[in-house]
């Protein structure tokens, strides 16, 4: 186990390589950079500015620019951001935490709704139950996250239920910790239930029709001839062998979560690593956005692995380290 | 599975509705009634005019009518109704589906924007561009898989292997963050034509990888089929082989992964748009027309901002239900996957 987790940590380092660099490339190519907003300004004496561009090395030729990003970014130093004018280190600090939170509190509520909704429709195939709760699976993967964040903020505005946007009050640091964990939690609902709708919603219907294929297996059968009870038959035969390929999919849905809380996260005004890259898109400001990329492949590289590990621990028939396309 | 395999009225409903809305976005200039850049600088957030019937009698002169508006309060935006004003709403008329006599009060089905343009014109148009752009999108990122994958499947050995080490990279970037900043590199001073084609490229490039991956499986499993031993023993080129034998036996999930494709690309471009990165205004996409939703109090106070979004629902359950469909009729062995 140990050499196949190395073997994949050195996997990542060519991929984050090329990531980044591509990112570099992308950020290079825009036109115009945050100085040329800066050069706008007629209270800035162009000596400052030329100062400025020296100072965060913005006169280097590409390739050069990129291998000292590089270099620094191996010493955990991940440049200045130029329009915060702060380590972009602390930036992203300040910020990943948030969207980690939001992105596994999105997956926990998918699993807890998912699985057991899943398990009750497919018992009943084709009952009224299963149809109206597919049609609105079907409805909750169809629509559009931002979407549902305007409904859901029309919603909170007119019944005051939750607070509208951010992260967390304006108040949070004169809060008790008590107080900053329920403001935080009250701040959490609404874009957690906007993330996780739709992952929900496929997730309830794949469950579905693992079981529905489950059911027909021998060993059910086998299980029911023997006279076990439903609950027994359920719970030990069926649900142990739907459960699985679910394992697999949570990394991957992780990875999905995470992209998806940047959008959410820029729609709904919260405090994350998608609006941070956002800003820094907006401002063409290079440090911050090549941080934020690579912070960003770093999670979710790191959540693949993390279900494949995990897929071996309750899979002992799975063994990626001998099969080599993990 | 949720479907019969005989399409139901929901299958029926999606593809009807499909093709309204792609024929609305053709036809856009004849269903729209308005053109979709005019401010009408009077009317700013206005909401959808009324819809009377004459009476019968009165038919001569138009079947419809509707009341002006006057804005009471600029501050709050409050309109006031003239009840005892009839402004005719002709059907067929001056080459539009329905519109009201020029230089007139206005008829705004959905209510106006910020700046007073008649939103129901702005969608008809905006659904020109997200609606082609799962077309263009799905056609170039599938190009690409098609090319790819076969490539990959068919060869094998080292061609194979750095071709999948590429879709690897590819697959583990972090798509959405990566569209943002790819989407910084659009200049925005381009034409609306330009920016629309960049943007399909980039999100194209963004989805071929997964779809390459499973071409490249299908095409390695159909290269050890006799009918494909036959044809090389015939002397068929490589070439032949993959045209005519191989890549045929690829379409049924071809169709079904391109309809369930095409929302991914419908909401990245309204995604994009929505957050000032995709189409710029004054072109319309169902996309950009919601950024003035981004702001909490005009939702509330202007709901019918929201109907765009109700466009882009619509037209995304639509393909999935499509999509869905066509997975069980043409290929039970898929699943739910």
């Amino acid at each position: 186990m140990a050499s196949y987790l190395l073997r994949r940590l050195l996997h990542m380092i060519p991929l984050l390589l090329g990531i980044t660099f591509l990112a570099f490339l992308v950020i290079a190519m825009a036109p115009g950079d945050y100085f040329s907003t800066l050069k706008m300004n007629p209270s800035i004496s162009p000596q400052l500015i030329h100062e400025m561009e020296i100072q965060f090395g913005y006169g280097d030729p590409l390739l050069i620019r990129y291998l000292k990003w590089l270099w620094r970014a191996l010493h955990f130093d991940l440049g200045i951001s130029v329009a915060y004018r702060v380590q972009v280190t602390a930036l992203i600090s300040a910020r990943a935490g948030n969207t980690v939170i939001l992105a596994l509190a999105s997956l926990l509520a998918t699993w807890t709704l998912a699985v057991p909704i899943g398990i009750v429709v497919a018992l009943r195939p084709n009952s009224l139950i299963d149809r109206v709760l597919s049609f609105v699976a079907f409805f909750g993967m169809s629509l559009p996250n931002f979407f549902l964040a305007f409904l859901l903020m029309v919603l909170a505005l007119r019944t005051g239920w939750f607070p509208i946007g951010g992260t967390f009050s304006v108040n949070y640091d004169s809060l008790s910790l008590w107080g900053k964990i329920t403001d935080r939690l009250a701040h959490l609902w609404l874009p957690m239930f906007v993330l996780g709708v739709a992952g929900m919603a496929s997730l309830m219907r794949l469950m579905r029709a693992n079981i529905l294929e489950i059911k027909q297996a021998d060993f059910v059968r086998t299980a029911r001839a023997k006279g076990l009870p439903q609950r027994t038959v359920v719970a030990k035969h069926i649900l142990r062998n739907a459960l699985n390929p679910f394992v697999t999919l949570a990394g991957y849905e992780l990875g999905n979560l995470l992209g998806g809380a940047a959008l959410v996260e820029a729609v709904m005004n919260l405090q994350g690593l998608g609006t941070l890259l956002l800003d820094a898109v907006r401002s063409l400001d290079v440090y911050l956005v090549m941080g934020s990329v690579l912070i960003g492949s770093v999670l979710l590289l790191l959540g693949n692995l993390l279900a494949d590990v995990v897929l071996t621990v309750v899979d002992p028939r799975i063994d990626f380290t001998r099969a080599n396309n993990a | 599975m949720t479907l019969r395999r005989r399409p139901g009225a929901v299958v029926w409903a999606s593809a009807a509705l499909l093709t309204l809305f792609y024929l609305t976005a053709l036809a856009a200039p004849f269903v729209a009634p308005y053109n979709f850049t005019e401010q009408n600088r009077a009317f700013p957030n206005c909401p959808p005019s009324s819809l009377h019937m004459n009476e019968p009698r009165r038919w001569g002169e138009s079947i419809f009518h509707t009341h002006p508006r006057v804005l009471a309060d600029p501050l709050t935006r409050r309109y006031d109704e003239h009840a005892d004003v009839r402004v005719p709403v002709r059907l067929l008329w001056r080459g539009h589906l329905f519109t009201t006599p020029p230089d007139g009060p206005k008829y705004f089905l959905l209510g106006t924007d910020g700046l007073g343009r008649d939103l129901f014109s702005r969608i008809v148009y905006g659904g020109r561009i997200s609606l082609s752009i799962g077309l263009v999108g799905v056609a170039i990122s599938f190009s690409i898989g098609m090319l790819v994958g076969s490539v990959a499947g068919y060869s094998g050995g080292w061609v194979d292997n750095l071709l999948m080490r590429l879709v690897e990279i590819e697959m583990s970037l972090p798509s959405f963050y990566f569209l943002l900043a790819l989407a910084a590199i659009i200049p925005p001073q381009l034409s609306s034509a330009a920016t629309f084609f960049l943007i399909v490229v980039l999100m194209s490039f963004i989805n071929w990888a997964g779809f390459a991956r499973i071409i490249r499986g299908l095409v390695a499993s159909l290269r050890e089929y006799e009918y494909v031993t036959a044809a090389r023993a015939l002397g068929a080129s490589r070439w032949r082989i993959l045209t005519r034998h191989i890549i045929p036996g690829t379409f049924s999930y071809t169709i079904i992964a391109a309809t369930l494709s095409i929302p991914a690309f419908i909401l990245g471009e309204s995604a994009l748009s929505l957050l000032g990165l995709g189409i710029q205004e004054p072109s319309a996409s169902w996309g950009n027309l919601l950024a003035e939703a981004q702001n909490v109090q005009n939702l509330v106070r202007y709901p019918w901002i929201l109907t765009p979004g109700v466009f882009i629902f619509l037209a995304v359950m639509a393909f999935n239900f499509l999509g869905d469909y066509l997975r069980d009729r043409l290929d039970p062995r898929m699943g739910a996957k």
